[in-house]
């Protein structure tokens, strides 16, 4: 068996919202209600999350609304600070220095150089008030390009690439369809081919031939770049259809773990029964 | 009471002036960084000139010659009244001659004469955030020079290449000085910025609603912000004269003649301008 370096690692992630009390600490499973402390209110959005994620993999993290999918992604690309927890990329130090306790300049250059994500919310992932391929270039200005021609060169291929037509490159996708803005985003993601991308519900809220679409683009992103992915999604379908592995999270914490087609077939935890048989 | 009635030499008490020097000492010592310092009520408006008259204020001395400049002239409204305030409350002597002054304050230019290591240049900024048409948010602006992410500024210029095929914007071109801040230079023409580049005088910039005080000292690194394939570039002067005094190559202003029609240019320099037709005139 050949042994890679995982593109990311993941160690005992915790995530607390408010101080925790002595009850909470050290008997969660008899103070929390959910994951909310029922004697302080401190919500335990993440607790003890640890995964892997291999070369050109795709892992899906499954689960409710509130369940913490979108806070592990929030940790992974800094937009929040994790309350405790280590992770690891095998781009960054060669896999031996924490991503959490590098400075802010050096995150920075961390989310500029070696990582993408999508927003669920293409507002947050784009500045409406700029063209979709500055929006793009923004992401190859961050990470020290100082070249117009050639950004502007990249952000075509990229465009044409997520099906985007180039005469509309200088529109700002305010302008744009949900689908049109969500192919924006990936193209922006994709722009410095990063190791990893980060998805957080791309398809939520899309009509369906839209959505078909945009799972289209992430197969052949897949299949063509080969860069590993993380897929946040409450839709098992999506999940079915992309993740190699899924992780499945329950307030705050990891339930489930496996190859995805075992889950499907044979859930053990009793939330991810209920999950898959309300699928069928 | 002074001789200058009941206020205090130069408006300000004492106290404000070491406060506003002491903050200027800092912007002094790292160049390009907002310094914030405790704006005062000025008896002029804000956005007129009151975080450049409160630096004029904390610098002057009685042996000082200042010159007021509003948009390359001495002689506008808000140059005179400025002037007339200082004047009264300080009786120092004020020149239009560039090479006389001591203390400039100035709106929207850099005088075209080069200025003198014993010079001070005190320029009026509206604005002093190069990062706040892309970030609302102190805030973050802060944390984003903290840093050095300047990804937003070169963001604005990349959209006016696309848009407009080259760099559009026509006043307050973003500088980088010595090779860490990027920096408002204020409204200033680009053609004004190599100016600020490893000149002899301190150029001391001051924005009195937004309550900063940042500065760049003599003998600095100044670059302007650009692309490798989009060099900076200065407006085009070529091919106009001064139809005062014959001028070529200086910043100028455009006059349109709405008797006769027609376009002619004048100085926007207006005591350079002067300067030469007075010279001419004894030439001839």
């Amino acid at each position: 068996m050949t042994t890679t370096l995982p593109v990311l690692t993941v160690d005992d992630l915790s995530k607390r919202y408010g101080s925790g009390c002595a009850a909470c600490r050290d008997h969660a499973e008899t103070a929390l209600q959910g994951n909310t402390c029922r004697h302080c209110g401190t919500v335990h959005a993440l607790s003890g999350v640890s995964f892997e994620v291999h070369p050109g993999e795709v892992l899906g993290i499954v689960g409710e609304s509130g369940s913490g999918k979108s806070t592990i992604l929030n940790c992974l690309y800094f937009d929040e600070e994790p309350t405790s927890g280590h992770a690891y990329l095998a781009a960054y130090e060669r896999g031996a220095a924490d991503l959490w306790t590098a400075s802010g300049e050096r995150r920075r250059w961390i989310r500029n150089h070696l990582l993408g994500k999508v927003y669920q919310n293409p507002m947050l992932g784009l500045n409406m008030d700029f063209s979709s391929v500055a929006n793009i270039a923004e992401k190859m200005i961050a990470a020290n390009d100082r070249h117009v021609g050639r950004m502007e060169a990249r952000a075509r291929v990229l465009l044409e690439h997520t099906r985007i037509p180039t005469h509309r490159m200088k529109t700002s996708p305010r302008q744009f369809s949900g689908g049109m803005q969500q192919r924006v985003q990936i193209a922006k993601a994709l722009s410095n081919e990063p190791p990893i991308l980060l998805l957080d519900e791309v398809t939520t809220g899309l009509d369906l031939s839209v959505q078909a679409r945009v799972l289209d683009l992430i197969k052949q992103i897949r299949r063509d770049v080969g860069v590993a992915m993380i897929l946040v999604s409450h839709d098992l379908a999506v999940i079915r259809m992309l993740a190699d592995r899924t992780i499945v999270m329950r307030d705050g914490r990891q339930v489930e773990a496996g190859l995805t087609d075992q889950i499907m077939e044979d859930p053990q935890h009793p939330y991810t029964q209920e999950l898959v048989y309300s699928l069928l | 009471m002074s001789r200058h009635g009941t206020y205090n030499f130069a408006f300000l008490d004492e106290g404000s002036k070491r406060e506003i020097r002491r903050a200027t000492l800092k912007a002094i010592a790292i160049p390009g960084y907002q310094v914030p310092f405790a704006s005062r009520e000025m008896p002029i408006a804000r956005g007129w000139g009151t975080g450049g008259l409160q630096l004029t204020l904390s610098l002057i001395g009685p042996d000082d010659t200042l010159k007021v400049i509003d948009q390359g002239t001495d002689e506008s409204v808000n140059a005179v009244n400025i002037k007339a305030l200082i004047r009264s409350t300080t009786g120092v002597t004020t020149s239009d001659d560039t090479a006389e002054a001591t203390l400039i304050q100035s709106r929207h230019r850099i005088p075209d004469k080069p200025l003198r290591p014993d010079q001070i240049l005190i320029l009026q900024v509206p604005i002093p955030e190069p990062l706040r048409f892309v970030e609302p948010r102190e805030e973050v602006t802060r944390r984003l020079h903290a840093e050095r992410d300047y990804t937003g500024a070169y963001v604005l210029l990349f959209e006016q290449i696309m848009r407009h095929g080259d760099v559009t914007t026509g006043a307050d071109p973003p500088v980088e000085v010595h090779d860490r801040y990027v920096m408002a230079p204020s409204p200033i023409p680009r053609i004004d910025n190599p100016k600020m580049d490893h000149g002899d005088a301190l150029i001391l910039l001051g924005a009195g609603r937004e309550k900063k005080i940042y500065a760049v000292p003599p003998h600095t690194r100044v670059t302007s912000l650009a692309f490798d394939d989009h060099p900076f570039r200065s407006e085009d002067v070529d091919g106009r004269t001064c139809a005062l005094c014959g001028a070529e190559g200086v910043f100028m202003d455009e006059i349109q003649d709405a008797q006769h029609g027609g376009t002619t240019f004048r100085c926007n320099d207006t005591s350079e301008c002067l300067a030469r037709m007075n010279a001419r005139a004894r030439a001839s």
